[in-house]
């Protein structure tokens, strides 16, 4: 079954083919940063407005690239939550509506359950159950996985998400926008002895997070500091390890919470290169495996909604015509794979 | 929406803000049923572009797009002002039509539209502004559109238009259609990629320069 995959939920378009049987086929990704960057942060509207420019091209050009023709797609999967509304919007009505065109099954994906199961992308995957440790721009959370659908929040944020924290931080400390990759930049060329904040909620038992308290403190430094670049560096430097180091605690004490040894990392932090070193440290000391989707498959893709939208289909779980999307939508609402009565996921 | 097919047309039509997505394919799939056609058979896709309320010229847009992609076909793009000036043509048999949609933050979605052999012409241009600086016409036009209901007093004194008795301000796809078919025979259809929404408002926020935040480097 070859399935298009269509993300388009906050200010990346992208699009991608994955065939049940033969993998990744081909998948292309137009980023709006460049678009949002003199505004200081993603614009709804002009995100919405930019989706609807470029989604049909890419399309073409995703199957140009899989050698397919448009009419030889089995499937639609399409990000109908969590994310920016009018996103959402975009992606859904074009491809519910591309589905019922062609008369062929479509499903909307949960986009926090498609960054969960990325790491499947790659040859070497994670069987269930696995930890699985979600940090995005909106999202701080740790999973027991124990299948598809089968969820368990074992933490989660009391505040600021990690993405979002390193956000705000690099945006008050004007390393402009994205933050999480420029102040990861910066942070290569600064001392992280120099500023050394405490690592939140860690000697406490649990494995919930907290990080604005964190974001203060860097903040508080860098207003108390001699402000040139060099300082900024070593603030990014101990600020990014204290996240790091605060990720990879929680995590280790999730799987031997669990008594499990697999661990997934995903959504955009996951692209942090720390982190990953850390964390593969993390699971070297326990005798587990750390699973990471390669780089462009951390932040948001087509080629994960295509892979959980396909895993989704193929249990026999398919969205009907009424195209709905869910703006906020706790992964924990998710469940196990729902057969589709009748033919209602058809036409 | 409306269906042209072997020269008869039939339409569905519901006032329903924030209910087009889930109504869309529904009544796609009732209006095909009845003329006994698969959606591959359509050989064109007329959809009101804008201006309106960003959303829904979204919603048609993709929506437009998508068929036409999976279709192979190409796709027409109608003004909504164009659409709403056309319902008043053949609903209340005028011949010159100034449109002004209610654009929220005191300005209107301005378009004066006229009968020609060629089917219905702009006159001069689209545009979004202040009901103060609308075109000059004159009493030979009649108003249509949501906005005269918000700011008839404004366009009238300076369109010089008539406001008469109309029964709905808002477009119908009937006219979509009848535009678009016109568009489609004078090949005027365009492939799915070039079907673009007209906002008309495009300055949707400020940047950061224009906030005067202050950047590091
Ligand atoms: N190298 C990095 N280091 C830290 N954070 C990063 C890095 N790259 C991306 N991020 C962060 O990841 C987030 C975006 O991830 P994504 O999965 O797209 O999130 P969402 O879909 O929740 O917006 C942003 O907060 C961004 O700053």
């Amino acid at each position: 079954m070859k399935v298009l995959g269509i993300e388009t939920s906050c200010d990346e378009t992208g699009l991608a083919l994955y065939d049940t049987e033969q993998g990744l086929l081909a998948h292309v990704l137009h980023s709006q940063v460049a678009t949002h960057e003199s505004y200081g942060g993603v614009v709804p509207e002009i995100a919405s407005r930019d989706h609807i420019r470029k989604w049909v091209g890419l399309t073409r050009e995703c199957a140009a690239r899989a050698d397919m023709k448009i009419k030889h797609i089995d499937a639609v999967a399409y990000t109908a939550g969590p994310g920016l509304a009018g996103a959402l919007f975009s992606g859904a009505v074009a491809g519910r509506t591309l589905a019922w065109t062609l008369g062929i099954p479509a499903i909307g994906v949960h986009h926090m359950e498609a960054h969960l199961l990325a790491p499947m992308l790659e040859p070497e995957s994670p069987d269930f159950p696995f930890i699985c440790l979600l940090v995005s721009g909106g999202h701080t959370q740790l999973v027991r996985v124990d299948g598809l659908g089968q969820y368990l929040l074992l933490g989660d944020t009391l505040d600021d998400a990690a993405g979002e924290a390193f956000d705000k931080t690099a945006k008050m400390l004007g390393l402009g926008y994205p933050g999480g990759p420029r102040l990861a930049k910066a942070a290569e060329s600064g001392d992280a002895q120099k500023f050394v904040f405490a690592r939140p909620m860690t000697n406490r038992p649990g494995l919930d997070f907290s990080f604005s308290g964190l974001k203060t403190a860097a903040i508080t430094a860098f207003n108390s500091a001699h402000r040139d670049s060099a300082v900024i560096n070593d603030i990014a430097a101990g600020f990014q390890a204290s996240v790091v180091e605060t990720l990879c605690i929680k995590c280790r004490r999730a799987l031997q919470q669990e008594n499990l040894r697999n661990l997934v990392v995903a959504g955009g932090v996951a692209s942090n290169t720390r982190l990953r070193a850390a964390l593969q440290q993390t699971v070297d000391d326990v005798d587990g495996e750390l699973f990471c989707p390669r780089l462009e498959f951390c932040t948001d893709n087509g080629a994960m909604i295509a892979l959980a939208g396909a895993l989704r289909l193929q249990a026999g779980e398919s969205s009907n015509t009424e195209i709905v999307i869910r703006p906020r939508w706790p992964l924990s609402e998710m469940q196990p794979p729902q057969r589709a009565s009748g033919a209602s996921g058809m036409r | 929406m409306a269906l042209l097919s072997n020269g008869k047309t039939a339409s569905g039509y519901t006032v329903e803000p924030r209910m087009h997505a889930r109504k869309l394919l529904p009544m796609l799939d009732e209006l095909l049923a009845e003329a006994g056609l698969l959606p591959t058979q359509i050989d064109g896709v007329a959809f009101a572009r804008g201006p309106g309320a960003f959303t829904g010229v979204r919603i048609a847009t993709a929506a437009a797009q998508a068929i036409a992609l999976a279709a192979d076909i190409p796709v027409m793009p109608v003004s909504t002002l164009a659409a709403i000036a056309a319902r008043a043509m053949r609903e209340g048999g005028h011949e010159k039509v100034a449109v002004a949609i209610d654009a929220r933050m005191n300005e209107v979605y301005w378009g004066a539209y006229q009968q020609s052999a060629e089917g219905i012409q702009l006159l001069g241009e689209e545009r979004v502004c202040p009901a103060e600086q609308v075109a000059t016409l004159d009493s030979s036009w009649v108003a249509a559109g949501t906005g005269w209901a918000t700011y008839g007093e404004q366009l009238q004194a300076v369109s010089g238009a008539q406001l008469v008795e109309l029964t709905d301000p808002f477009p119908h796809a009937l006219d979509v259609l009848a535009i678009g078919t016109l568009m489609y025979a004078n090949g005027n259809g365009v492939s799915a990629e070039h079907a673009a929404p007209v906002y008309l408002r495009n300055n949707v926020a400020k940047t950061e320069a224009e906030r005067g935040v202050a950047r590091a480097r």
